[in-house]
């Protein structure tokens, strides 16, 4: 592990200074001194409303052991990515705690940007941890990060427009012609533009097809023809009557927007739609139901997100950091992410926990909130995630990412056997970190 | 500047003044090279290794390999062919408009100082801003100009539209530029000439193509010089209108994506070292073969 010199008092203070003059304190946190002699445990997240309350019951529970300070990364996944490696590139010690999106813990982990957990501590971290999740935040064996949410697509759709959810996509298919007869909305929204989210469904178009993108040490490309059957059903549905014309160019929000907006009678998305869906005032928010996500020849396997917290190496205080960590991702704090939220625990317990958190409404009552109030779909998205597709787990998934959605886009224009091949020799000069990403 | 070298002995006191330039400009100069200098020799270095962020136990010289696999990459060449085409015709373009502008701006008689203002308000408009009014107002739904189009048409999913809207945003936001840097070149040109051409009977479009012009050429020069190294290195524009989707990405935005999403330093700076020597390769041709660094005409 490399040790990063440490500045004296003197020389950080004049360095404070310096920056604050600067203006670029606020990104710095290695500034804010712990100086009553507690320890300062810099957590980095992405934007989680209330998080900031987990974070005060945790530092309340520590009793002066170590004080969390929270810091907000930027909305957009690439943005949270992107200021975490640079800082992690250039060694800095002000970051302990770090929030990772499910696919970057092995990239980060093969870097030595973190720490693999101490046996005792892991043990705890994954008691009771739900197996997708857990898989995410292992590499090579060994844990690296603790689950603390998961989130799994389902399909969404209008029951006043279709009144039996389909099952496969070629179903959906048949519900949008028929729709389209009727003239009534038959577009069905997925994540096709050309990022992270046509991989997302590319993963779980395969894996519900029987096959995989990568073998199961992440080193070496399978796809075959599971892939080709996924291929042939992506590019049907994109030319169908079901698929919007801004199908190339649509990530989740716009999706739920289409659906919200009246245009759209169903989406494949995350349960966030269904909280926006309910305050969005639309005449139909009362119909709006969930399913399984759909599947090839029968049920299918919903793409599996969520986030881990890791422990940087850089860290000056991995001790208190994993503790803090403990803490941020127990039953407690889930619970708490869930209600509060919308995020889907990774503790299976969670799920059917009687208990309630107290949440103030815009008008200023409050009341007790539990999970059976706050996720209705909770069922539904516990049995998703145990039989989700987890996305690959390399050190390279950036990499596998970038050119297969480049080559999956548009999705109309996929040829499957072409395609295939295309995605195998690209993805495989992806795993050697050879080839130029587009 | 006079380019004759003194053969005569150096005095004592010219000497001294010359080392106390010497000293004057140092730091001016070592700074320059500390943050100019030693990146680009940092990224030369680094072009020629395998260096991986995510494996950092296997960094080493692999020669020209990484050479080797960006100018054998089919998306290393689009990205090119991409820039060029975008650079070769906002900055054809933007001539023209910009030409325009610049003698408008030049005749005008009343309200100059406004109208220069007016039509310098694009370029003062920071880039992403702009762009992102490009991007919705081409976006379905949210957006004045995609609602001009035939229903169900989004121009940034497809590639060709996508890439005349960049073309678009990059023209309506230089154009002020070029205008400007003309206008200047325009206001060199003696009106004397202008009178004389006309006495021997030269019509407007004459006295503009035989006159104008070619006093302008320095002027044009090096407006035509500026927008396309400033072109080519065209990020923000398609940044935020398509972030590459669709084959739009141009070197810059390939490089981006290579160096900070895909983390491999090599790979990156291999890239930023080509895009430093097309740069200095555009440089070079105006600069030896036109002549655009002596206005005079004289090489």
């Amino acid at each position: 592990m490399t040790k990063t010199p440490h500045i004296g008092t003197k020389g950080r203070t004049l360095c404070c200074a310096a920056l604050a003059i600067a203006g670029v304190v606020p990104l710095l946190s290695g500034c804010s001194s712990g100086d009553d002699g507690g320890v300062t445990i810099n957590l980095y997240n992405a934007p989680q409303q209330n998080l900031q309350q987990i974070v005060d019951r945790c530092n309340k529970e520590a009793d002066g052991a170590y004080d969390i300070k929270l810091h907000t990364l930027p909305r957009g996944a690439d943005g949270q990515r992107e200021q975490m490696v640079r800082r992690l590139a250039a060694e800095d010690s002000g970051m302990d705690v770090l929030g990772l999106d499910v696919t970057w813990t092995a990239e980060l982990a093969s870097a030595k940007w973190i720490r693999p957990w101490p046996k005792d501590k892991a043990a705890e971290a994954t008691e009771g941890v739900l197996e997708g999740p857990l898989q995410t935040a292992m590499y090579e064996d060994e844990l690296y990060a603790a689950p603390y949410n998961s989130n799994v697509q389902l399909l969404w759709y209008r029951s006043d427009l279709v009144p039996e959810a389909p099952t496969t996509w070629s179903e959906l298919i048949d519900v949008a012609e028929k729709l389209k007869s009727e003239d009534k909305p038959h577009y069905f929204e997925v994540t096709g533009a050309q990022y992270e989210g046509l991989v997302v469904w590319f993963n779980s178009m395969v894996e519900s097809a029987g096959g995989k993108l990568l073998n199961e040490d992440g080193d070496k490309v399978e796809l075959g023809p599971e892939a080709v059957k996924a291929l042939e059903t992506m590019r049907d549905f994109a030319k169908s009557a079901a698929a919007n014309p801004s199908l190339p160019n649509t990530q989740e929000d716009p999706a739920r927007l289409a659906v919200e907006s009246g245009a759209s009678f169903g989406e494949a998305n995350w349960p966030f739609v269904y909280p926006a869906m309910q305050g969005s005032g639309a005449k139909f928010a009362k119909d709006f139901k969930w399913a399984p996500y759909p599947g090839i020849d029968g049920p299918g396997k919903s793409p599996l997100g969520g986030a881990n917290f890791a422990v940087s190496s850089y860290s000056e205080h991995p001790d208190e950091a994993f503790d803090a960590t403990l803490c941020l991702r127990d039953p407690q704090s889930q619970l708490t992410a869930a209600v509060k939220d919308g995020l889907p625990p990774t503790i299976e317990s969670v799920y059917d926990s009687t208990d309630t958190v107290e949440v103030t409404d815009p008008e200023g009552k409050t009341s007790q909130v539990g999970m059976a109030d706050a996720y209705p779909m909770r069922d539904a998205i516990k049995d998703a995630i145990k039989n989700a597709a987890v996305r690959p787990v390399t050190p390279v998934y950036q990499n596998v990412s970038t050119v297969t959605s480049k080559i999956l886009s548009p999705p109309g224009s996929i040829d499957p056997e072409t395609t295939e091949q295309r995605l195998r020799e690209q993805i495989a000069d992806a795993l050697e970190s050879k080839g130029v990403l587009p | 500047m006079t380019a004759t070298k003194e053969a005569a002995p150096i005095s004592d006191a010219k000497a001294a003044e010359r080392r106390l330039g010497w000293l004057l400009c140092a730091p001016a100069a070592i700074v320059m090279l500390a943050v100019a200098g030693w990146p680009i020799l940092l990224s030369i270095i680094t072009s020629f290794q395998r260096s991986d962020l995510r494996f950092p136990d296997d960094k080493g010289f692999v020669g020209f390999a990484n050479y080797a696999t960006v100018l054998t990459s089919e998306h290393w060449w689009t990205a090119f062919g991409v820039t060029m085409l975008i650079m070769v015709v906002s900055v054809a373009v933007e001539l023209v408009l910009g030409m325009g502008l610049a003698v408008v701006m030049h005749r005008t008689l009343v309200a100059k100082g406004l109208l220069r203002t007016t039509v310098l308000i694009p370029y003062g408009i920071v880039t992403v801003v702009a762009a992102y009014g490009w991007q919705y107002a081409w976006t379905p739904d949210t957006g004045w100009l995609a609602g001009l189009l035939p229903e169900g048409s989004a121009p940034l999913t497809e590639r060709w539209p996508a890439l005349l809207i960049i073309i678009g945003a990059e023209i309506w936001k230089t154009t002020p530029f070029m205008a400007l840097l003309l206008l200047a070149g325009l206001s060199v040109v003696p009106d004397e000439l202008h009178r004389a051409a006309s006495m021997d009977g030269a019509g407007r479009w004459q006295r503009f193509v035989k006159v104008t012009l070619p006093l302008m050429k320095p002027a044009i020069l090096v407006a035509l010089l500026f927008r396309m190294l400033d072109a080519f290195r065209i990020y923000d524009n398609i940044y935020v209108l398509t972030n590459g989707a669709q084959d739009t990405a141009s070197v810059s935005i390939t490089t981006y994506h290579n160096l900070v999403s895909g983390l491999n330093l090599g790979i990156g700076s291999t890239m930023s070292v080509l895009i430093f020597v097309t740069v200095a390769i555009i440089a070079f041709i105006f600069v030896k073969g036109l002549g655009t660094s002596t206005p005079e005409g004289g090489r």
